[in-house]
C-alpha cells in the first residue's frame, strides 16, 4: 500500500523525499565502491572481517550475474547464486543488489541490500553502502544506528535462506558499513556488530500482530483506496488502531494523520512517550490538567499528589517572578 | 523534563500558547550577535550551498555557491564567510583588559597570580538550530588543516589566505558549545526551548518555525492557536509545492532541491559551459550576460529560503531580550570571555590547529569541565530562577519554608563556636538523612547548614512521628564571622523565609590532571615525537568535496 499517497488524500500529505542531489551522489559513491568487479569493496571485506582468508587481489573473485524477472524470480536466483557460492570454496564472491525474501506479520517482503559477500570459507556478509561521511573515524551516531539497523534485517533474511542449505552456512554478525572518508568519495569501511539490533527485530518480527488478523478484525467493507471520498477514507483508517507517539514523524508517512487525531483525542502521548509514562494513570491532558487543579482525581494517588504539588510550586514561582523580585527572590 | 515542565507543556495545548519554562534568560546574549543562517547541499559532506551572516538584521550579506560541486566557488564562498566573519572575532580580540590568573611556577610549584589579558567581550555567534551547530563544527573540520600556496607552495589546490585560520576558530566555536551553559556559539531552538515550553514534543521543537509559532503570535491572524499555527509553519505548502516556512537548515526540503535549484543549477552550468566555448568577444559578452542571469537566479533561490529563517532567529532575540537576565549569567559568560582569550592566545602564539583527535589528557580535561559546567549551570539556574528551583524542591533536592524558631548553640571546641539551631517549617519533602548538608545563598556566597533531624511537634506528643508538620531543625556551620557572637545578619530570624538547597551551589574542580607530556602509559603515555609533527591536509580527489 502506498501510505505517501494515503497520506494525502487524508489531507496530512508526508513529508519525506529525496533530494536528487543525494540521490545521484549515493549512487556515483556506489558505483564507484563496486567498480572493477568489487575489488575495492572486496578488499575493504577482507581487511575489516577475514584478514586470516587469502586477499581477494590473489583469490578467484565470482560476480554472478543476478538479473531475473519479478521479485520472487530474483530472490530465486539470489538463492540459487548462494549455494552455488558456498558450495566452491577458496573463491571470493560478490552479489551485487541481490534480492531476499522475509516474512513479516504473515506476508513476504522483498528486500534488496547493496551487496552480500561470500567468503572464501563459506560464510556470508552484509555489506551496506552509505553516502554520509565517516569523519576521522567516526560517523553519526544516529544515522550509523540506522544503518545497523537496516543491515540486521538483512541478516535475518539471509538466516533464513542458509537455514534451508545443508549444511547451513554461517550469516556472520558482523556486517560491512562502507562510507566516504572524510571530505573524499574514496570509499572507507568500518566493521559493525548488529547482533543486538538483529535481536530486536527478531523479537519485533515474531510479536508484530499478523496481517490476516488485523484484516480479520476490521469491519466489512473497509477500503484504503484514496480515490474514495476523505471522509471514507478516514473512516477506514480510523478502523486500524494506532498509538502515535512523536517517534513516529520520523518514520512513517501518516504521522501526521496520526498527530491530528491523537491531538484531537488529548492524548499525551503526544507530547513525548517520557510524559505519559510520568502521569501514571492519567492519559488525556484534560484529565491531567483537572487532577493538577484539583477538580478531579483521587488525592492518594500517587500520580495525582505529584501533579498537584507541581501544579502549586509552578503557581507559586511564576506569581513570585511576577511580582518584580525577579532575583533569587525563592532564595534569601 | 520534570512534571513541572510537563504541565506548563499540558497548559500550553490547553491555553494554545507557549508557557514560560523560566523566568530569567538563563544565557548570555550580546548587543552585537553575529548570526549565521546556512544551507547544506544535499548529500555532499559539509558542502555549502549559501548562507546569511552578519550583525545587522535589516542587511545580511548573502553567500551563495552556484555550483556546489565546484571547489574554486566553494572556496570563493569560505574566503568570502572569512571575510566577514574575522573581522568581527578580531574587532573583539583586540579589545582587553587586565585580569588575574593564577598559576603554578614552574620553578617554585607555588601558586602565584600572574598578570593576563582578558578579553573585554567575546563574539557571539547564533545559529537557527542544532543542526547548525554541527554544521559549524564540520565547517571548521574541513578548513583548518587545508593548506594555502603561503604555507605550502606545492599543494595541488590552494585555500584562500584566511580560509585555515577561519577553520580553526569556527572549530573553537564548535567545541566551546558542548560546554554546559556556555553562550559563545548558540542555537535559537536551543535558547527558545529552554525559556518556553510549548504545546509539542521536544523532537518538534527542533523546527525553529514551529516552535516560534506557539511563542510569539502571529499579527496577521492573532487568533490562531500554537498547534494550528505551528502546523502551518511545519507543513504548509504554495502552488508550487514549495513550504511557506522554508526548514531552518542546513539541510533543504527536497522538493525545493528538485524542483527550483537543480534546474536553476543546471542553468548555470548550461551558460559556463557556453561562455568557455564563445569564440570571440561579442559572443562571451552576451554568453556572460546569461551566465550572470543564471546565477542571480540560484542567489535568488537561496536568499528566498534562508530570509524567512534569518528573519526567524532575530525574532527569537528580541524574544529573549524581554527577559530580566539571569544572576549567574553574567559569571558564566567571563568563562566564555576566557575561553575565547585562550584561543586568540594559541592562534597569536603560532600553534598549530586544533588536533583531528585529542590527545588523552585534552580529551580528559574537556570532559572534566563539561561535567563541572553541567553542575555549576544546573545550581546557578536553580538560584536565579524561582521556576527551576520549583522544579528542584518537586525532586527534593531543595526546600523553602519560614523559620519559625531560632536557638543558639555552640560548638564543644576549645574556642567556643556559634552554631545556632534552626527551625524551618515547609511544606516540601526534602531527602534528608542526619547530617546531611544543605546550602543557602547569603550574599551570594553559600552558607552551609547540616540536618539535625525533625522538630519535637509543640504538643509535646510523641517524637519521632513529628514530620508530619514538617518542620525541620538546621545546625548553620559557617559564615557567621571569626567572633563568638554570629554577625549580624548571618543567622536567619524567626519569621524569614528560606530555602536551602541540598546541592553544593559552586563546584570544586577535581583533581589536576598531569601535564600531555606526563600521560601514564595506560593512556597511550607522552605523546612523543609522533605529535611533534603537523597533521597532514586531508587527502584530495579529483572530484573531491571541500
Amino acid at each position: 500500500m502506498d501510505k505517501g499517497a494515503l497520506a494525502s488524500a487524508l489531507g496530512s500529505p508526508s513529508v519525506f523525499g529525496q533530494s536528487q542531489f543525494a540521490f545521484v551522489r549515493g549512487n556515483a559513491f556506489e558505483a564507484r565502491v563496486k567498480a572493477d568487479g568489487g575489488a575495492e569493496l572486496l578488499r575493504l571485506v577482507h581487511e575489516r572481517l577475514d584478514r586470516g582468508a587469502r586477499p581477494p587481489a590473489e583469490a578467484r573473485v565470482e560476480v554472478p550475474d543476478l538479473s531475473a524477472t519479478g521479485p520472487e524470480g530474483r530472490a530465486a536466483r539470489t538463492s540459487l547464486a548462494l549455494r552455488e557460492a558456498t558450495g566452491t570454496p577458496g573463491a571470493w564472491t560478490l552479489l551485487d543488489h541481490p534480492m531476499l525474501a522475509l516474512e513479516v506479520a504473515g506476508s513476504p517482503a522483498f528486500l534488496e541490500p547493496d551487496a552480500v559477500v561470500v567468503h572464501p570459507d563459506g560464510t556470508w556478509t552484509v555489506v551496506e553502502i552509505k553516502s554520509f561521511p565517516m569523519l576521522d573515524g567516526s560517523a553519526d551516531p544516529a544515522k550509523v544506528g540506522a544503518a545497523a539497523r537496516q543491515a540486521a534485517v538483512y541478516v535475518l533474511a539471509l538466516e533464513q535462506v542458509a537455514a534451508r542449505l545443508d549444511p547451513a552456512p554461517r550469516v556472520r554478525h558482523r556486517v560491512l558499513l562502507v562510507c566516504p572518508k572524510d571530505f573524499s568519495n574514496l570509499p572507507t569501511a568500518s566493521a559493525v556488530d548488529v547482533r543486538k539490533q538483529r535481536a530486536v527485530t527478531d523479537r519485533q518480527l515474531a510479536r508484530l500482530t499478523r496481517i490476516d488478523e488485523i484484516a480479520d478484525a476490521l469491519p466489512e467493507g473497509v477500503c484504503f483506496s484514496p480515490e474514495q471520498p476523505a471522509e471514507e477514507l478516514a473512516a477506514s483508517v480510523e478502523a486500524v488502531p494506532a498509538t502515535y507517539a512523536p517517534e513516529c514523524l520520523s518514520a512513517c508517512e501518516l504521522a501526521f494523520h496520526c498527530r491530528a487525531r491523537s491531538r484531537e483525542a488529548g492524548a499525551v502521548t503526544c507530547l513525548g512517550r517520557p510524559v505519559r509514562a510520568e502521569l501514571g494513570g492519567l492519559s488525556t491532558v484534560g484529565d491531567v490538567l483537572a487532577a493538577a487543579r484539583g477538580e478531579a482525581g483521587d488525592p492518594d494517588d500517587p500520580a495525582v499528589a505529584a501533579l498537584r504539588r507541581a501544579a502549586r510550586l509552578r503557581a507559586e514561582a511564576l506569581a513570585t517572578a511576577g511580582a518584580g523580585t525577579g532575583e533569587v527572590s525563592a532564595c534569601r | 523534563m520534570s512534571l513541572i515542565t510537563t504541565l506548563a507543556r499540558l497548559e500550553a495545548v490547553h491555553t494554545g500558547r507557549a508557557q514560560p519554562a523560566a523566568t530569567v534568560r538563563h544565557r548570555h546574549l550580546s548587543d552585537r550577535p553575529m548570526v549565521f543562517v546556512p544551507l547544506i547541499t544535499a548529500g555532499e559532506a559539509g558542502a555549502p550551498l549559501g548562507a546569511l551572516v552578519g550583525t545587522d538584521r535589516d542587511a545580511p550579506h548573502l553567500l551563495v555557491v552556484p555550483q556546489p560541486r565546484d571547489r574554486d566557488l566553494r572556496f570563493a564562498f569560505l574566503a568570502e564567510l572569512a571575510d566577514i566573519v574575522l573581522p568581527h572575532v578580531e574587532a573583539y580580540a583586540e579589545q582587553v583588559e587586565a585580569a588575574e590568573r593564577t598559576e603554578t611556577d614552574p620553578e617554585t610549584d607555588k601558586r602565584v597570580k600572574v598578570e593576563v589579558d582578558l578579553c573585554a567581550d567575546a563574539a557571539q555567534l547564533v545559529v537557527p538550530s542544532r543542526a547548525g551547530i554541527d554544521f559549524v563544527r564540520l565547517l571548521g573540520r574541513s578548513m583548518r588543516f587545508r593548506r594555502t600556496a603561503e604555507q605550502d607552495p606545492e599543494t595541488p589546490h590552494p585555500a584562500p589566505p584566511r580560509v585555515p585560520l577561519l577553520g580553526r576558530w569556527l572549530t573553537h566555536y564548535g567545541e566551546r558549545a558542548r560546554v554546559p551553559g556556555s553562550s559563545l556559539l548558540l542555537a535559537m531552538t536551543d535558547l527558545l526551548g529552554r525559556h518556553w515550553a510549548t504545546g509539542q514534543s521536544t523532537l518538534e521543537d527542533q523546527h525553529l518555525g514551529a516552535l516560534l509559532a506557539w511563542i510569539a503570535r502571529d499579527p496577521e491572524h492573532p487568533g490562531r492557536t500554537g498547534a494550528e499555527a505551528a502546523r502551518r509553519a511545519e507543513l504548509a505548502r504554495d502552488a508550487d509545492g514549495q513550504l511557506l516556512c522554508p526548514p531552518a537548515g542546513p539541510a533543504t526540503d527536497p522538493a525545493f532541491d528538485n524542483k527550483l535549484l537543480a534546474p536553476a543549477i543546471e542553468r548555470y552550468d548550461r551558460a559556463r559551459t557556453a561562455l568557455a566555448a564563445a569564440e570571440d568577444g561579442l559572443e562571451a559578452d552576451d554568453r556572460l550576460g546569461a551566465l550572470t542571469a543564471a546565477e542571480r537566479e540560484i542567489r535568488d533561490l537561496v536568499e528566498s529560503r534562508t530570509r524567512p529563517t534569518w528573519d526567524a532567529v532575530w525574532r527569537g532575540l528580541d524574544l529573549l531580550r524581554e527577559l530580566p537576565v539571569g544572576a549567574h549569567v553574567e559569571e558564566r559568560w567571563t568563562r566564555d570571555r576566557w575561553s575565547f582569550t585562550s584561543h586568540r592566545d594559541r592562534i597569536l602564539s603560532g600553534e598549530p590547529p586544533q588536533p583531528r583527535r585529542d590527545d588523552a589528557v585534552t580529551a580528559a580535561n574537556k570532559l572534566a569541565t563539561r561535567e563541572r559546567e553541567q553542575a555549576r549551570l544546573e545550581a546557578q539556574e536553580a538560584l536565579d530562577d524561582p521556576l527551576v528551583m520549583a522544579g528542584r524542591r518537586l525532586a527534593g533536592e531543595a526546600f523553602a519554608g519560614e523559620v519559625v524558631d531560632v536557638v543558639m548553640a555552640y560548638s564543644e571546641s576549645k574556642r567556643p563556636s556559634p552554631r545556632p539551631l534552626v527551625t524551618v517549617r515547609t511544606d516540601d519533602r526534602p531527602y534528608l538523612g542526619e547530617r546531611v548538608k544543605v546550602y543557602r545563598s547569603l550574599g551570594g556566597k553559600p552558607q552551609t547548614a547540616e540536618y539535625v533531624g525533625p522538630a519535637a511537634p509543640d504538643d509535646g506528643s510523641d517524637a519521632g512521628a513529628g514530620t508530619g508538620d514538617g518542620a525541620l531543625v538546621l545546625r548553620i556551620t559557617d559564615r557567621m564571622g571569626r567572633g563568638k557572637e554570629p554577625e549580624a545578619g548571618s543567622v536567619p530570624e524567626k519569621g524569614d523565609l528560606v530555602c536551602f538547597t541540598l546541592f553544593e551551589h559552586e563546584q570544586r574542580g577535581g583533581a589536576k590532571l598531569p601535564d600531555p607530556e606526563q600521560t601514564p602509559w595506560t593512556h597511550g603515555g607522552p605523546p612523543g615525537e609522533a605529535a611533534a609533527v603537523p597533521e597532514a591536509a586531508d587527502a584530495q580527489t579529483e572530484e573531491d568535496v571541500l
